[in-house]
Order: C-alpha cells, then structure tokens, then sequence
C-alpha cells in the first residue's frame, strides 16, 4: 500500500468511528436522522457502484429493499435477526442476477423503465400473494432498537465501502469503467460486457434488500404500498447524483445535505415533496452535472492542486 | 508459404435481401501483411467485422489456427488473439492515454495486469512516440495521436493478428508516412496484420499480398503489383472504359 493509501485508511476508520459512537454522544432526533442517513449513504453508495461507472440508472432499489422488508416481517420470529439481512442479501443478489440477465442488453432508457417496473411488479405481485392469503400487511414488532439498527447500518456501509474500494482496484472495476465508456470498444478487447454488468449489478441489489431487512423492525407495520415505494429509488438517484459517482466518498457528500433538506421539505411543505424533489432533481442535472465530486474536482484543477 | 494462421472458407453475409459479402475464402500466413482493398461498399469492412467478431457470418468458417471464429461474440475472438482498430476512431473518452492503452491489455489475448501492465503500456507508448502523453486525458490528442493510442491499445493484447480497418485514412501527407513507416516497423516485427485501406501507396509499400473485393466477391488475390494491374481489377476501380 503507498503511503496516500494507508493515510486514507486511517481518516476512513477515524470518520467509521465518529459515527459509529454517534448514539453515544447524539440526541434520540440526531439518531434518528443519522439511522435515515446511514440507510441512504449505503444505498446510494452502493447503487454508484454498478451505476457510476457505467452510467446504467437503477430505479430498481425499491424492489430489492421491499423485498428485505418481507424477509424479515416473514422471518423475525422463527429465524435469529442477524441471519435475516443475511438471507435477504442472498435473495437481492439473486433477483439482481436474474433481473441483469433480461435488462442488461436493453441500453439506456429502455432499461431505466425497465427497473422501475420491476419494483413495481414485484410489489402487484407480494399484494396477489397476500390477497391470495387472505393477508393485508404484517406486524414486525421486534425488541431491536433504533440504536442497533444504526449500528447494523454502520457495520454494513463500511462493508459497501470496503468492497468498492476493491472493486476500484479490481479487473472488474476497470472493466465496468470501459464499458460506460464505449461498450462496444470494451466487447473487442475481450471483456465479457453481460457478465461483468451482472455481476457487479447484483452488489446494489444485495445489500439494498440486506437494508430493507434491517429497516423493517422500525416501520413496525410493513405493507406492499410502503415497502416497495418508487419515491425510496428516485431518492437514491438524486442523492448519489448530487454528491457525484466518480467517488467512492460522493454519494455520502449527497446524502447528509439532501437527508437535512428532506427533512425541512417534509416538515415544512408536506403536500409539494413531489414537486420539490423534481425541482431538486432539475437543479443537480443542470448545475451541478458531476455532482460535489465534479465541483471538487474542477476545484482543485483550478486552483492548482493535484487532481 | 508458411502454414496459415488465418483461413477464410467460404464467408458470406446477408443483410436481408443484401448480399455484402459473397464466399469469400483466403489464407493469411504468419509473419504475413495482407491488404483487403476495393472500391467502396465492397464489403471490406464487413469482412473486417466478421473476422473480429462483430458480427456472425451468414455462411462459412473464420479459422484462427484451427480454432473457429465465426459465430463467436467479440470479447472471445479477441480472447483467442485478434486486436482491431475502428474505421472511426474509438478511444475511451474518460480514460487518460494510457488507461486506454492498458484497457488493450487487461482483458485480451496475452492478459496483463496492474504494475505489469502499465509497464508495458508505457514501453508501447514510447515505441509509438506517444511517450510524453501518457497521462494526458485523450480530447487533448491530435487526430494521428488518437489514431496512434487506438493502435497501441490493439497491440497491448500482443495479438496473433491485427486488423487495421483504414487505420491511414484522414492522415495528412506527412502524417501519412509516419503512419506508413509505424505499420512498416510493425512488419519488421514479425507482426500477422490484415489491413482494410484505400491508400494506395500505403498498399504497394506495406502489403505482401492483396485480396481485392468488388460487390461482395473477390475479384483477385496476389502481389500489389500483380492485382493493380490485373484487368478485373481495374474496371472495378475505374468502371469499363479505362480497362
């Protein structure tokens, strides 16, 4: 490891740490906000992964989490807890590997619709199922508090950030990173364009559905319209593309100043949140192209420092 | 002639109706340049791309040492040791140079990685006089040095052979023969390299054997100067009245 390397690993476990310590120093609402922010840090640094570098937008985080939902509402009481994100990751990776084998030859807008109506199908399909059964939605009542449920968040976003910090480093990585460039270009020097989408395709779909299962103990009730909601895929987009995807630190650059705004928009505008996002949406788009990474980027360029 | 590495049997393409392509057989030998030329739409690219993957042949066999190429997908042609460049030049855009030189040698036939593989990007670069832009984003490229990049990613899988599709094409007068000394020295290499290309002199002066194309079929196989000469030839560049 070079020197920049170790530097970098030890600011990473010094940041963990000062979150991890969070329910130790912070109020029960910054636990609160800290438990929404770590969900969307991991989802959207997670759903970068596969979406960065190949320039592939997922809108389907919302099926894989709805799932992780469902594995523990039908699971918490005959199976251990911490065997249950376990579980859904598997069934996420799964899904995501099936999914990626249909929708990954499909390019551009084709397979943006395609991931939303997937969510959306899974969701038609859980409410035929419980209508079949007679079931409307479920109780997760569980004796896990929002404290674990911070930390099991914590523990799985250094995880995601362990992986794509090898990812990076990795033959996969740099093959994803030619394939967004020119998917063409990448087939004629020998790179297995499929394969390599689907399998870093099915890194967002595990653990989203690993959150989904974590998350469910604090909805309580879990039903089909809440668990698979498209609003939870487009927030994972918005918030990945302010922070910026050429990054592993982006999207959490994202995540802690739309978390804080969201948190105004609801309170303050509960009837516009729709439209306000859009708004949001609109501006990252125009402004700010390559999100706070481009912004730093074109900084440093700027003002001399080393890219 | 040394045993072939490359035989064509029989390649034909259809595009619906559209026959670009029309049993066509040839043989490349090792060591060998060959040039593919012919007036345009004769279906020289399509060879070109069916030789690399791009696509299936309708009819026929692509045979790289007896291994079968045709109907396999590209990333496997190129895996069994064929490297191409682009009539259009397709560089990696967020890639610097030699990123997109290392791209050539991570994935292919000969596969190198890590510090192996910038190593030898680097000495490809050198070789190809692009030692100074090697960390030099690709938009800030002259058009030969793009050219140039686009060659050194093909060589960096140290391909068995090398399809180069108008690689001299848009080149100024003394571009031109830059670009014809560099294929020249790839020659003297030992380098197996099949070339699409419409310059002529580049084709007296590069080319051990030519196979020409009008309208999909071969029309004559030989030296430069034997099929430059030849009649059928002729009125196919030219039409009927010059012949």
């Amino acid at each position: 490891m070079t020197t920049r390397e170790i530097r970098n690993f030890i600011i990473a476990a010094a940041l963990l740490a000062l979150c991890a310590l969070l329910p130790v120093y912070g109020s029960p609402y910054w636990l609160t906000m800290g438990t929404t922010m770590a969900m969307f840090a991991v989802l959207a640094t997670s759903w970068a992964l596969f979406s960065g570098p190949t320039h592939y937008i997922s809108l389907a985080t919302a099926a894989f989490f709805g799932v992780g939902t469902f594995v523990t509402g039908l699971g918490f009481q005959s199976l251990p807890f911490w065997a249950l994100p376990l579980i859904a990751a598997g069934i996420g990776a799964v899904l995501a590997a099936l999914v990626g084998l249909v929708t990954l030859r499909l390019s551009g807008v084709y397979f943006v619709i395609f991931t939303l109506g997937l969510a959306e199908m899974v969701r038609q399909v859980v409410t035929w199922v419980q209508n079949q059964t007679g079931h409307r939605g479920m109780y997760v009542l569980t004796s896990i508090t929002e404290r674990e449920i911070y930390w099991m968040l914590v523990g799985l976003g250094a995880l995601v950030y362990l992986l794509g910090w090898l990812i990076g480093r990795s033959r996969l990585g740099f093959a994803l990173r030619i394939i967004g460039n020119d998917e063409t270009v990448a087939k004629h020097l020998g790179i297995d364009t499929a394969l390599a989408k689907v399998a870093l395709f099915m890194v967002p779909g595990a653990v989203a559905a690993a959150v989904g299962a974590m998350l469910a103990p604090r909805y309580i009730y879990i039903e089909p319209a809440t668990a698979f909601a498209p609003l939870l895929s487009f927030q994972v987009v918005i918030m990945a593309l302010l922070g910026g995807t050429g990054r592993l630190w982006g999207p959490i650059a994202g995540v802690i100043p739309f978390t804080l705004l969201w948190e105004v928009i609801t309170r303050q505008a509960p009837n516009q949140t729709l439209l306000l996002l859009g708004i949001a949406f609109l501006l990252i788009v125009y402004v700010l192209p390559g999100g706070f990474v481009g912004l730093w980027d074109r900084l440093r360029r700027r003002y001399g420092g080393q890219p | 002639m040394t045993r072939p590495i490359l035989e064509a049997r029989n390649v034909t393409k259809r595009f619906g109706g559209l026959v670009a392509v029309n049993d066509v057989s040839f043989d490349v030998a090792e060591h060998e340049v060959m040039g593919i030329i012919g007036p345009n739409g004769s279906g020289k690219s399509t060879m070109i791309n069916m030789i690399s993957g791009s696509f299936a042949p309708s009819a026929g066999s692509i045979r790289l040492r007896g291994a079968e190429l045709a109907g396999k997908p590209a990333h496997k042609v190129s895996r069994l040791g064929v490297a191409r460049t682009f009539q259009l030049v397709r560089l990696l855009p967020e890639l610097t140079v030699i990123e997109n030189v290392m791209a050539g040698a991570a994935f292919g036939h000969r596969r190198r990685w890590g510090h192996e593989a910038e190593h030898f990007a680097r000495g490809l670069l050198d070789r190809l006089g692009l030692g100074q832009a090697m960390g030099m984003p690709v938009s800030a490229l002259t058009y030969i040095d793009t050219k140039r990049v686009e060659l050194a990613r093909a060589l960096a899988s140290d391909p068995k052979v090398l399809l180069l599709d108008e690689w001299l094409a848009g080149l100024n007068p003394t571009e031109l023969s830059t670009g014809i000394a560099l294929i020249r020295s790839l020659r003297e290499e030992g380098r197996t390299i099949i070339l699409v290309e419409h310059v002529m002199d580049a084709i007296r002066s590069l080319c051990d054997r030519c196979v020409v194309m009008s309208s999909g079929a071969k029309i004559a196989e030989g030296t430069p100067a034997e099929v430059l000469s030849d009649r059928e030839v002729i009125r196919a560049y030219l039409g009927d009245d010059d012949a």
